[in-house]
Protein backbone atom coordinates (compact mmCIF):
# COMPACT_ATOMS: atom_id res chain seq x y z
CA UNK A 1 0.00 0.00 0.00
CA UNK A 2 1.67 3.38 -1.54
CA UNK A 3 0.22 6.37 0.94
CA UNK A 4 0.60 10.08 1.83
CA UNK A 5 0.03 12.09 4.90
CA UNK A 6 -0.66 15.66 3.76
CA UNK A 7 0.59 18.25 5.56
CA UNK A 8 -1.36 21.87 6.15
CA UNK A 9 0.51 24.98 8.16
CA UNK A 10 -1.07 23.97 11.56
CA UNK A 11 -1.01 20.13 11.29
CA UNK A 12 0.36 18.63 14.15
CA UNK A 13 -0.50 14.87 14.09
CA UNK A 14 1.00 14.21 10.52
CA UNK A 15 4.38 12.89 11.97
CA UNK A 16 2.26 10.57 14.35
CA UNK A 17 -0.24 9.15 11.19
CA UNK A 18 3.26 8.21 9.18
CA UNK A 19 5.05 6.68 11.91
CA UNK A 20 1.75 4.38 12.55
CA UNK A 21 1.72 4.31 8.67
CA UNK A 22 5.56 3.30 8.05
CA UNK A 23 5.71 0.79 11.14
CA UNK A 24 2.60 -1.13 10.07
CA UNK A 25 2.46 -1.11 6.35
CA UNK A 26 6.58 -1.41 6.24
CA UNK A 27 6.89 1.87 3.39
CA UNK A 28 7.27 5.26 4.58
CA UNK A 29 4.62 7.33 3.43
CA UNK A 30 5.06 10.76 1.39
CA UNK A 31 4.60 13.96 2.77
CA UNK A 32 2.16 16.11 0.81
CA UNK A 33 2.93 19.94 1.25
CA UNK A 34 -0.91 21.56 0.97
CA UNK A 35 0.46 23.74 -1.57
CA UNK A 36 1.13 21.22 -4.18
CA UNK A 37 -1.17 20.61 -6.73
CA UNK A 38 -1.23 16.83 -7.50
CA UNK A 39 -0.55 13.64 -5.48
CA UNK A 40 2.14 11.32 -6.20
CA UNK A 41 1.01 7.85 -7.01
CA UNK A 42 -1.27 6.08 -4.21
CA UNK A 43 -3.39 3.89 -2.65
CA UNK A 44 -4.36 6.50 0.48
CA UNK A 45 -4.40 9.62 1.84
CA UNK A 46 -4.43 10.59 5.17
CA UNK A 47 -5.00 13.83 6.18
CA UNK A 48 -3.96 14.58 9.56
CA UNK A 49 -4.79 16.02 12.55
CA UNK A 50 -3.61 19.74 14.27
CA UNK A 51 -4.98 23.50 13.69
CA UNK A 52 -4.63 23.71 10.11
CA UNK A 53 -4.33 27.71 9.12
CA UNK A 54 -4.93 27.87 12.77
CA UNK A 55 -8.65 26.86 12.73
CA UNK A 56 -9.26 30.42 11.00
CA UNK A 57 -12.68 31.64 10.31
CA UNK A 58 -13.97 27.44 11.11
CA UNK A 59 -11.95 24.50 11.54
CA UNK A 60 -10.90 22.97 8.43
CA UNK A 61 -12.10 25.82 5.90
CA UNK A 62 -9.29 27.22 4.80
CA UNK A 63 -7.55 23.88 4.49
CA UNK A 64 -10.41 22.46 2.40
CA UNK A 65 -9.72 25.46 -0.21
CA UNK A 66 -5.96 24.41 -0.50
CA UNK A 67 -4.45 23.50 -3.94
CA UNK A 68 -3.64 19.87 -3.15
CA UNK A 69 -7.46 19.23 -2.01
CA UNK A 70 -8.59 19.80 -5.59
CA UNK A 71 -6.77 16.95 -6.89
CA UNK A 72 -7.39 14.72 -3.80
CA UNK A 73 -11.16 15.36 -4.79
CA UNK A 74 -11.10 14.66 -8.47
CA UNK A 75 -9.51 11.54 -7.32
CA UNK A 76 -11.57 10.78 -4.62
CA UNK A 77 -14.36 10.15 -7.67
CA UNK A 78 -12.19 7.82 -9.32
CA UNK A 79 -12.03 5.81 -5.74
CA UNK A 80 -9.10 6.86 -3.99
CA UNK A 81 -8.88 6.20 -0.44
CA UNK A 82 -8.59 9.00 2.22
CA UNK A 83 -8.88 9.10 6.10
CA UNK A 84 -9.37 11.74 7.82
CA UNK A 85 -8.44 11.92 11.84
CA UNK A 86 -9.31 14.65 13.76
CA UNK A 87 -8.74 18.14 11.50
CA UNK A 88 -8.77 15.64 8.72
CA UNK A 89 -12.66 15.08 9.55
CA UNK A 90 -13.01 18.50 9.96
CA UNK A 91 -11.44 19.14 6.36
CA UNK A 92 -13.53 16.49 4.98
CA UNK A 93 -16.93 17.75 6.02
CA UNK A 94 -16.02 21.36 5.48
CA UNK A 95 -15.00 20.18 1.47
CA UNK A 96 -18.37 18.28 1.21
CA UNK A 97 -16.86 15.10 1.05
CA UNK A 98 -18.82 13.88 4.35
CA UNK A 99 -21.98 15.10 5.31
CA UNK A 100 -22.48 17.13 8.48
CA UNK A 101 -20.42 19.52 10.19
CA UNK A 102 -18.09 19.72 13.24
CA UNK A 103 -19.06 21.78 15.70
CA UNK A 104 -17.64 23.48 19.66
CA UNK A 105 -17.68 20.83 22.09
CA UNK A 106 -20.90 20.98 23.80
CA UNK A 107 -19.60 21.86 27.21
CA UNK A 108 -16.97 24.26 25.80
CA UNK A 109 -13.83 22.29 26.72
CA UNK A 110 -11.11 20.75 24.66
CA UNK A 111 -11.31 17.28 25.64
CA UNK A 112 -7.98 15.44 25.38
CA UNK A 113 -8.47 11.62 27.17
CA UNK A 114 -9.06 7.98 26.05
CA UNK A 115 -12.48 7.22 24.79
CA UNK A 116 -14.21 4.06 24.38
CA UNK A 117 -15.97 3.53 21.10
CA UNK A 118 -18.29 0.82 19.61
CA UNK A 119 -17.11 -0.28 15.93
CA UNK A 120 -20.31 -0.17 14.40
CA UNK A 121 -19.57 -0.97 11.04
CA UNK A 122 -16.65 -3.99 9.39
CA UNK A 123 -18.13 -3.39 5.94
CA UNK A 124 -15.48 -0.72 4.97
CA UNK A 125 -11.53 -0.75 3.68
CA UNK A 126 -10.84 1.22 7.02
CA UNK A 127 -11.93 -1.25 9.42
CA UNK A 128 -12.61 -4.88 7.82
CA UNK A 129 -10.07 -6.37 10.31
CA UNK A 130 -12.26 -5.33 13.60
CA UNK A 131 -15.56 -7.32 14.94
CA UNK A 132 -18.51 -5.86 14.97
CA UNK A 133 -19.59 -4.24 17.92
CA UNK A 134 -15.99 -4.35 19.21
CA UNK A 135 -15.24 -2.10 21.89
CA UNK A 136 -11.71 -0.01 21.33
CA UNK A 137 -10.21 2.90 23.17
CA UNK A 138 -8.71 5.63 20.95
CA UNK A 139 -7.84 8.91 22.08
CA UNK A 140 -9.53 12.02 20.97
CA UNK A 141 -8.09 15.51 21.49
CA UNK A 142 -10.60 18.24 20.20
CA UNK A 143 -12.49 21.49 20.99
CA UNK A 144 -14.93 21.04 17.96
CA UNK A 145 -15.39 17.57 17.92
CA UNK A 146 -19.22 17.96 18.10
CA UNK A 147 -20.40 16.09 15.35
CA UNK A 148 -23.62 17.36 13.71
CA UNK A 149 -26.31 16.96 10.70
CA UNK A 150 -29.65 17.27 9.88
CA UNK A 151 -31.83 14.33 11.00
CA UNK A 152 -32.34 13.58 7.49
CA UNK A 153 -28.80 13.19 6.89
CA UNK A 154 -28.73 11.08 10.34
CA UNK A 155 -31.19 8.97 9.56
CA UNK A 156 -29.41 8.24 5.54
CA UNK A 157 -26.32 7.53 7.32
CA UNK A 158 -27.82 4.62 9.44
CA UNK A 159 -29.73 3.19 7.03
CA UNK A 160 -26.88 2.64 4.70
CA UNK A 161 -24.76 1.77 7.06
CA UNK A 162 -22.30 4.68 7.29
CA UNK A 163 -21.63 5.48 10.92
CA UNK A 164 -18.69 3.28 11.44
CA UNK A 165 -17.83 4.39 15.00
CA UNK A 166 -19.82 5.67 17.50
CA UNK A 167 -18.74 6.65 21.47
CA UNK A 168 -19.76 4.13 23.83
CA UNK A 169 -23.05 4.66 26.08
CA UNK A 170 -22.08 7.24 28.67
CA UNK A 171 -18.22 8.36 27.23
CA UNK A 172 -19.68 10.88 24.47
CA UNK A 173 -16.57 13.63 25.20
CA UNK A 174 -18.41 16.20 22.69
CA UNK A 175 -22.45 16.15 22.09
CA UNK A 176 -21.86 14.37 19.23
CA UNK A 177 -24.82 13.63 17.32
CA UNK A 178 -26.04 10.11 18.12
CA UNK A 179 -22.62 9.37 19.70
CA UNK A 180 -21.18 9.47 16.17
CA UNK A 181 -17.52 9.12 16.28
CA UNK A 182 -16.96 8.57 12.59
CA UNK A 183 -18.66 8.12 9.72
CA UNK A 184 -17.91 6.83 5.54
CA UNK A 185 -18.45 8.39 2.17
CA UNK A 186 -21.55 7.81 0.05
CA UNK A 187 -18.64 5.61 -2.18
CA UNK A 188 -17.40 4.25 1.32
CA UNK A 189 -13.85 5.12 -0.19
CA UNK A 190 -13.39 8.41 2.78
CA UNK A 191 -13.68 8.08 6.22
CA UNK A 192 -13.58 10.36 9.22
CA UNK A 193 -12.97 10.05 12.50
CA UNK A 194 -12.58 12.80 15.78
CA UNK A 195 -10.41 10.20 17.68
CA UNK A 196 -7.11 9.21 17.07
CA UNK A 197 -5.93 5.89 15.89
CA UNK A 198 -2.60 6.87 14.78
CA UNK A 199 -1.79 7.25 18.75
CA UNK A 200 -2.69 3.34 19.81
CA UNK A 201 -0.29 1.73 17.59
CA UNK A 202 2.45 1.24 19.59
CA UNK A 203 2.38 -0.20 22.57
CA UNK A 204 4.77 1.77 24.63
CA UNK A 205 2.09 4.74 23.58
CA UNK A 206 -0.80 2.64 25.83
CA UNK A 207 -2.28 0.90 23.52
CA UNK A 208 -2.65 -1.23 20.10
CA UNK A 209 -6.50 -0.60 19.17
CA UNK A 210 -5.36 1.44 16.21
CA UNK A 211 -3.36 -0.97 14.46
CA UNK A 212 -6.81 -2.89 12.99
CA UNK A 213 -7.77 -0.02 11.06
CA UNK A 214 -3.95 0.79 9.56
CA UNK A 215 -4.19 -3.28 8.53
CA UNK A 216 -7.86 -3.11 7.33
CA UNK A 217 -6.38 -0.72 5.07
CA UNK A 218 -3.02 -2.48 3.99
CA UNK A 219 -5.43 -5.57 3.51
CA UNK A 220 -7.81 -3.61 1.47
CA UNK A 221 -6.04 -1.61 -0.79
CA UNK A 222 -2.61 -3.26 -1.06
CA UNK B 1 -18.09 49.89 -2.09
CA UNK B 2 -17.45 47.76 1.23
CA UNK B 3 -19.81 45.42 2.46
CA UNK B 4 -20.70 43.66 5.42
CA UNK B 5 -21.35 40.29 5.68
CA UNK B 6 -23.09 38.57 9.02
CA UNK B 7 -22.91 35.09 9.90
CA UNK B 8 -24.60 33.05 12.93
CA UNK B 9 -25.70 29.60 13.59
CA UNK B 10 -29.23 28.75 11.90
CA UNK B 11 -32.67 28.54 14.28
CA UNK B 12 -32.42 25.60 16.27
CA UNK B 13 -28.36 24.75 16.15
CA UNK B 14 -27.47 24.62 19.68
CA UNK B 15 -25.11 27.36 20.25
CA UNK B 16 -22.96 26.69 23.20
CA UNK B 17 -20.69 29.85 23.69
CA UNK B 18 -23.72 31.74 23.22
CA UNK B 19 -25.26 30.19 26.19
CA UNK B 20 -22.16 30.82 27.91
CA UNK B 21 -22.46 34.20 26.64
CA UNK B 22 -26.15 34.28 28.55
CA UNK B 23 -25.03 32.56 31.42
CA UNK B 24 -22.13 35.17 32.03
CA UNK B 25 -24.50 38.01 31.61
CA UNK B 26 -27.14 36.56 34.45
CA UNK B 27 -23.93 36.10 36.51
CA UNK B 28 -23.27 39.62 36.56
CA UNK B 29 -27.03 40.60 37.74
CA UNK B 30 -28.34 40.98 33.83
CA UNK B 31 -31.30 39.38 34.40
CA UNK B 32 -33.23 40.55 31.79
CA UNK B 33 -31.48 38.46 29.21
CA UNK B 34 -33.21 35.49 27.50
CA UNK B 35 -31.42 33.40 25.02
CA UNK B 36 -27.97 34.89 23.21
CA UNK B 37 -26.78 33.54 20.19
CA UNK B 38 -23.38 34.51 18.79
CA UNK B 39 -21.72 35.34 15.53
CA UNK B 40 -19.08 36.54 13.18
CA UNK B 41 -19.36 39.88 11.26
CA UNK B 42 -16.74 40.07 8.16
CA UNK B 43 -15.99 43.61 6.43
CA UNK B 44 -14.67 43.14 3.09
CA UNK B 45 -13.99 46.23 0.29
CA UNK B 46 -14.86 45.59 -2.93
CA UNK B 47 -13.49 47.22 -6.14
CA UNK B 48 -17.11 46.39 -7.85
CA UNK B 49 -19.36 49.11 -8.35
CA UNK B 50 -22.38 47.69 -9.37
CA UNK B 51 -24.66 46.86 -6.40
CA UNK B 52 -26.17 44.24 -8.01
CA UNK B 53 -22.84 42.29 -9.25
CA UNK B 54 -21.30 42.62 -5.75
CA UNK B 55 -24.63 41.23 -3.98
CA UNK B 56 -24.44 37.98 -6.77
CA UNK B 57 -20.38 37.39 -6.13
CA UNK B 58 -20.67 37.82 -1.81
CA UNK B 59 -23.53 35.59 -2.16
CA UNK B 60 -20.81 33.34 -4.26
CA UNK B 61 -17.95 33.97 -1.39
CA UNK B 62 -20.03 32.67 1.43
CA UNK B 63 -21.27 29.80 -0.01
CA UNK B 64 -18.18 28.65 -0.68
CA UNK B 65 -16.04 29.83 2.48
CA UNK B 66 -17.28 32.48 4.74
CA UNK B 67 -20.58 30.42 5.86
CA UNK B 68 -20.77 26.60 6.35
CA UNK B 69 -24.56 26.12 5.41
CA UNK B 70 -24.97 22.95 6.96
CA UNK B 71 -25.12 24.89 10.57
CA UNK B 72 -24.53 28.67 9.54
CA UNK B 73 -26.81 31.22 7.79
CA UNK B 74 -25.58 34.93 6.63
CA UNK B 75 -26.64 38.03 5.60
CA UNK B 76 -25.38 40.45 3.24
CA UNK B 77 -25.15 44.63 4.02
CA UNK B 78 -24.04 46.98 1.48
CA UNK B 79 -22.27 50.20 2.38
CA UNK B 80 -21.74 52.26 -0.82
Amino acid sequence: MKSAVIVFPGSNCDRDAAVALEQLAGKKPAMVWHGDSELPDVDLVVLPGGFAYGDYLRCGAMAGQSRIMRDIKEKVGKGLAVLGICNGFQVLTETGLLPGALMRNADLKFVCRPVGLDVEETQSSFTRKYSKGQRVTFPVANGEGNYFADEATLDRLEAEGRVVFRYAEGDNPNGSARNIAGILGEKRNVMGLMPHPERVCDPALGGTDGTALFESLIEALS
Amino acid sequence: MKARVFVTLKNGVLDPQGKAIGNALHGLGFSSVGEVRQGKVIDLELSERDQAKARASLKDMCEKLLANTVIEKYEIELVP
